[in-house]
Formats: C-alpha cells, structure tokens, sequence
C-alpha cells in the first residue's frame, strides 16, 4: 500500500509540471486558434537563457528578469514575423508555421547557447521528505507549489484585469471581440508573452529535475496527451489532465511496465488518451463541436 | 471521359476540367530513360549511395504520406512509425520465409505496415484533427519501442540492429551501388504510377472530398470512415516500403531509432515543402530536404575553409528549414510544386503575359 502510495504521490507532483506546460498551450490555443508546437521549444529557450545569464554571474532575479523581458521581445517577432501574415488560415497551417517555428527557436537557442547539458541550481534541496512511511520528494513537492502559485496567478489575471477580459473576450468570440474595439494583434502579443513566461517557469522547473539541454524541447510532447484529457480549450482541464496523466504514467510504469518489458513510459501517456478520446472525442472539458456543412 | 469534354483548343487540355489525359509524354519518357539508363552509367557511387537513393527513398515516404495527409486531410505525424514497420517485416520475412524472393518480401513488409495503418486509422472514425494527430504520436512512439524492446523483431542480434539481408533478384546481385538504386528506383517509379492512377479514380476522389470537409462528403454518401482507414492503409503501404528501402537499400543496417519522430517530421516537411496534395510535390519537396544540408554543409566548407562547427552548422541549417517553412506556408502555401508549375506556365506563354 506504501509503495502505492508513495507511486502515486510521486506521479501526481511530477503531473503538475505537466500541466504547467500544458497550460502554455492551452493559453495560445484559446486566444489565437494555434496549436503551438514550438512551446516545448520555447521552454527550451528560456531556460538556456536563464541558465546563460546566470553563467555570466548575474544574480538569480536579475537573470529572472531579462529572461523575461526577452521572452515577451520573442513574443512580439512571433507575433508579427509568423502569425500576422497567417492570419485567418486554417489550423493545420498554423500549426506547420510553429513546426517551423519550433525549428527556428532550437537552432537559436543552441547556436548561440550551446548544446551541451548545462546544470541548473535553483537552490533547492532535493532531500527526501517522509510523512508517516510514505517518501515524498522535496523538490516536487516545491515544484507543485510554484506550479499552483502560477496558476493562481494566471487566474487572477485572467478574472480580475481588463487585460483577462479581454483574452477571455477573444477566445469566446473573435469577431465579437474586434467589433467591440479589441486590438486583436495586441491580445496575440499578451498571449504569446505570457505562454513564454510560463514555458520559463515550467522550463527551469523541467531543467533543474534534468538538466537544460536539447531533450526539454520534447516535454511538448508529453503536453500532448494532457490536452487531449483535459481538452484544448481549459485551464482547469489542462491541470487535472495533467494530474492524471502524471499518476498513470507512473503507476503503469511499477504494475503493468515489469509484466511487458518495461520503459513504457514513452507511449503510455498516449494509449490512456487514446481511450478518452474514444469515450469523449473532446477531451473531459473542452468544448463540443457543432459540426454545419 | 476525355470525349464529353468539349476540346476547344490545345491548351485546353491543360485546364483543370480535362479528367483523364492520354498524351504522348516525350519529356517522361527521357527522364525515365536518363534515371535507369544514364544516371547508373554516369554517376559514381558516392552519388548513387549519398544522394540519388535518399532523394528516391524519402520521395516515396513523401508519397506515401501525401496520400494520407496531402490527399484525405489527415495529419500524420507517425510516418517513420510505419516506415520502421516496414523495415522489420520485411527483413523478418527474408530471414524467417526461405527462398522467398525480394520483390515478394518487399511487398510483405508493405501489406504488413499496410494492416498496421488500418489498426492505427481506426480511431479517426471518431477523432479529427489535431486529436488524431495524438493517435499517429502513440503510433510513432509504441512501434518505435516495440521494435527496440523485444529481440525478436531484430533476431536476437546484441546490437539491437537490422543488416541488410543478401538482396538478389533472379540470381542477379542488387548488393552493389548500382543494384541497389536501380532496386530503389524500380519500386518508386511503380508506386508513383499507381499513386498518380490512384488519386483520380473514384478512391482518391473520395479522399479528396474528405480531406475538403468531411460532413459534407458524408452528406453526399461518400462512405467517410472507410475511406479514411483505407487512406491509412495504403498509406501506411508506401511507408512501410519506403521504410524497407531505407533500412536496406540506404543504411545497410538499421535500427528502431533509424525511424525516430524527427524522421516523421522530416517526411512532413518534404510535403509541406513540396505540396500538399501533389505528387510530383514529394519529389521536389524530397530533392529539397536531401539536397539543402549538402549545399549547405559544401558551403559552409568553402566559406569558413572547414573553421567553423559541425554542430554550428546544424544549428544553422535547422534555423534555415524553419525559416523556409514558415515562408513557404505564407507564401506559397501550395508548395514548390505550384512554385514550379507557375514558372511553365509563365514559360509556355512566353512572351505574351496573358
């Protein structure tokens, strides 16, 4: 029961980081329709900048800071170089424009940064906590803190600014929305800026677990999955997928994964999606699809 | 069917509305004749093994993902899941059926990879886009371990690899640079004609309206769901040859990680790159991803007199693909293939503009 338990707990705080990166997504997906691929990359970027910055001996809110700042100039190109020009195509070519893109940003990132596997201090001790028998890891359990505080910050942000209404605004009815005055390719910025903001978070989270390096950028695609639970289009979805999706990998990984071979981890994330969608096709809160010729 | 269109001039035959043409093709048939008759004379073995068999192989994964993404509106991004199918069924075939010859086991192997895309397409009854694209991820990642973890797909070999089994048809040795293109050659040319038949009878036709909107061709009593899994299947069919000529025709020995996702997205981008929905588009998309990192790494070799890094380079390239990607999807969204066509059609009517 112990080691149930303690599976179980370790799978749910990692779930949380999952969830920060699908957050990313679902932030962008609501707001502009783009399914952004290059968020796993973008996690990627930021944290190899703040690792860079804090190589050159800036102090850690300093590092913080222009990490930031460059994120939300990132935001800003995107916005105008890639999604301006597409704008009213179909998904599917948005989606291609952030492979692309994805592409762009991993080049940078290691031409100009490196590609070796770079260590990231946080300054956080990884000391095993015990609760009654049960072993819980310190530093996911810290991680899952900050995971929650930056959700309660996006929901602040969202439900109390005129800056949230407005997104809200755009990811309810675009049309609507410009016809009342919103400054769309405003709205585009603000998202962007703040999914990187949250690839930071969920980068330097990701990287201090496993060093910065290439292999980040392919969080993406555990992200997957989670969307798929939680549907597309909702924050609180994207946290519970997340959950799930951390729980199950974990606890596949100790029952099913020694009676098949093991290492299932890879794919498992997705067969448990895959039996979702088969039950509900959008995901257990993302919004229905009215299908008109 | 050429009969009830009413023929006004000869370049009518050009417009859109002429279903089926019959035409005498010369600049076909010299092409043909130059790729199996003067490029195994003229180009050495570094052409053929570095160039001219990955340019064919990755044209006929291109094809083959075409059919499925470009054709019937279904993204993929699993191709090289099926391309490693491919690759381990017909070098389980030639191992474990003896005296089975070649062209037989590549055709296995595809049939196999051809019945693992239907199982993997049976969720897209249900599922649309970016939803199924997760599907074709869990088809990627599942195959790519299954083919790692157990032995038996790889005969117990400690490397964990596939070799490229003896390849020999009628007694001749296709082992040689020469051989083996012809082999790869051979296989592109078949499927690429019945691809180009495929898409204009009734089946691609149906594929063509599904990829359009498929409600409405539901509407019109287009049987959606079996056309879509039939789309997987033959697509999954190309792959799974394709994935058979990369391992042995290519590599020589090849292993589950040959067939990773970014071998899946390279494949995207050749049809992104090239056109969606063209055929001749994954043959230029193809040339371009195989040719560009050539150019570029030569270039790069020249201008910098080798000084500069490998790894730097490769940084470089990835920042040029996406660019290019990106350019292409505002640009010219239809491809080079459209690229192209503009151009002979700008040449054809040459000096006139209109």
């Amino acid at each position: 029961m112990n080691f149930f338990l303690e599976t179980l707990i370790g799978g749910l705080l990692a779930g949380t980081l999952y969830s920060l990166v699908a957050i990313g997504f679902v932030l962008i997906y609501k707001a502009s329709g783009v399914f952004n691929f290059a968020q796993g990359t973008m996690l990627l970027f930021a944290a190899l900048t703040f690792v860079s910055l804090r190589e050159q001996g800036l102090s850690f809110a300093l590092a913080l800071l222009l990490t930031v700042l460059v994120m939300i100039v990132g935001a800003l190109l995107i916005e105008r170089l890639v999604l301006r020009p597409l704008v009213n195509r179909s998904q599917i070519t948005l989606f291609m424009a952030t492979l692309g893109l994805s592409f762009i940003i991993e080049g940078l990132a290691q031409g100009l940064m490196g590609a070796q596997v770079r260590a990231l201090d946080l300054g956080i001790e990884d000391v095993p906590l015990f609760v009654g028998e049960i072993m819980i890891s310190q530093f996911d359990l810290i991680a899952a803190g900050v995971s929650a505080l930056t959700v309660a910050v996006l929901a602040l942000l969202f439900n109390k600014t005129r800056i949230g209404v407005a997104l809200r605004a755009v990811a309810d009815d675009t049309r609507a929305a410009l016809s009342l005055g919103i400054n769309l390719n405003r709205i585009w910025q603000i998202v962007w800026a703040v999914a990187g903001v949250v690839g930071l978070v969920a980068g330097l989270l990701w990287g201090a677990r496993q060093g910065v390096q290439f292999s980040l950028s392919l969080v993406v695609l555990k992200a997957l999955p989670v969307l798929i639970i939680g549907g597309f289009t909702s924050i609180g979805g994207a946290i519970v997928g997340g959950l799930i999706v951390g729980a199950a990998e974990n606890l596949a990984e100790a029952y099913i994964g020694p009676l098949i071979g093991g290492g299932i981890t890879p794919w498992f994330a997705y067969f448990l999606a895959l039996i979702f969608l088969y039950i509900r096709p959008s995901g257990l809160f993302g919004d229905r699809i009215i299908e008109r010729v | 069917m050429t009969a009830t269109v009413p023929r006004l001039s000869a370049s009518f035959d050009e417009a859109p509305l002429t279903l089926v043409r019959r035409r005498w093709r010369p600049g076909l048939l010299l092409l043909l004749l130059v790729a199996f008759v003067g490029l195994p004379w003229l180009g050495n073995d570094y052409w053929l093994n570095a160039i001219l068999i990955p340019f064919l192989v990755l044209s006929l994964a291109g094809l083959g993902l075409n059919l499925l993404t470009g054709y019937t509106g279904q993204t993929s991004v699993g191709a090289a899941g099926f391309m490693a199918v491919g690759a381990f069924a017909t070098y389980g075939l030639l191992l474990r059926v003896p005296g089975l010859p070649l062209p037989l086991a590549l055709i296995g192997g595809g049939v196999i990879a051809g019945l693992v895309g239907l199982l993997f397409g049976i969720p897209s009854s249900r599922i649309k886009g970016f939803y199924l694209m997760v599907t074709t991820l869990a088809a990627q990642f599942f195959l790519e371990w299954v083919f790692a973890k157990f032995p038996w797909f790889y005969n117990y070999a400690s490397s964990g690899t596939i070799s490229a089994p003896r390849l020999e048809l009628f007694g001749h040795n296709l082992g040689t640079p020469v051989g083996r293109y012809l082999l790869t050659l051979s296989c592109v040319v078949l499927l690429t004609w019945v691809a180009v038949n495929l898409v204009r009878s009734q089946v691609g036709r149906n594929w063509m309206a599904i990829r359009d909107m498929d409600t409405a061709a539901a509407v019109i009593g287009i049987a959606v769901e079996r056309d879509k899994r039939m789309a997987f299947a033959v697509s999954s069919f190309y792959l799974g040859i394709a994935g058979a000529l990369w391992a042995f025709a290519y590599l020589g020995t090849a292993s589950a990680g040959s067939f990773d996702i970014n071998r899946s997205f390279q494949i995207l981008f050749i049809i992104i790159i090239g056109g969606m929905g063209s055929i001749a588009g994954s043959f230029i998309g193809a040339a371009f991803i195989s040719l560009v990192p050539i150019l570029l790494s030569h270039a790069g070799q020249w201008l910098f007199n080798g000084n500069v890094d490998a790894g730097q380079l490769q940084n470089l390239q990835k920042v040029l693909f996406g660019g290019l990607i990106i350019w292409f999807l505002i640009k010219e969204p239809e491809g080079l293939a459209r690229l192209l066509g503009d151009l002979r059609e700008r040449i054809r009517v040459w000096p006139l503009r209109f």
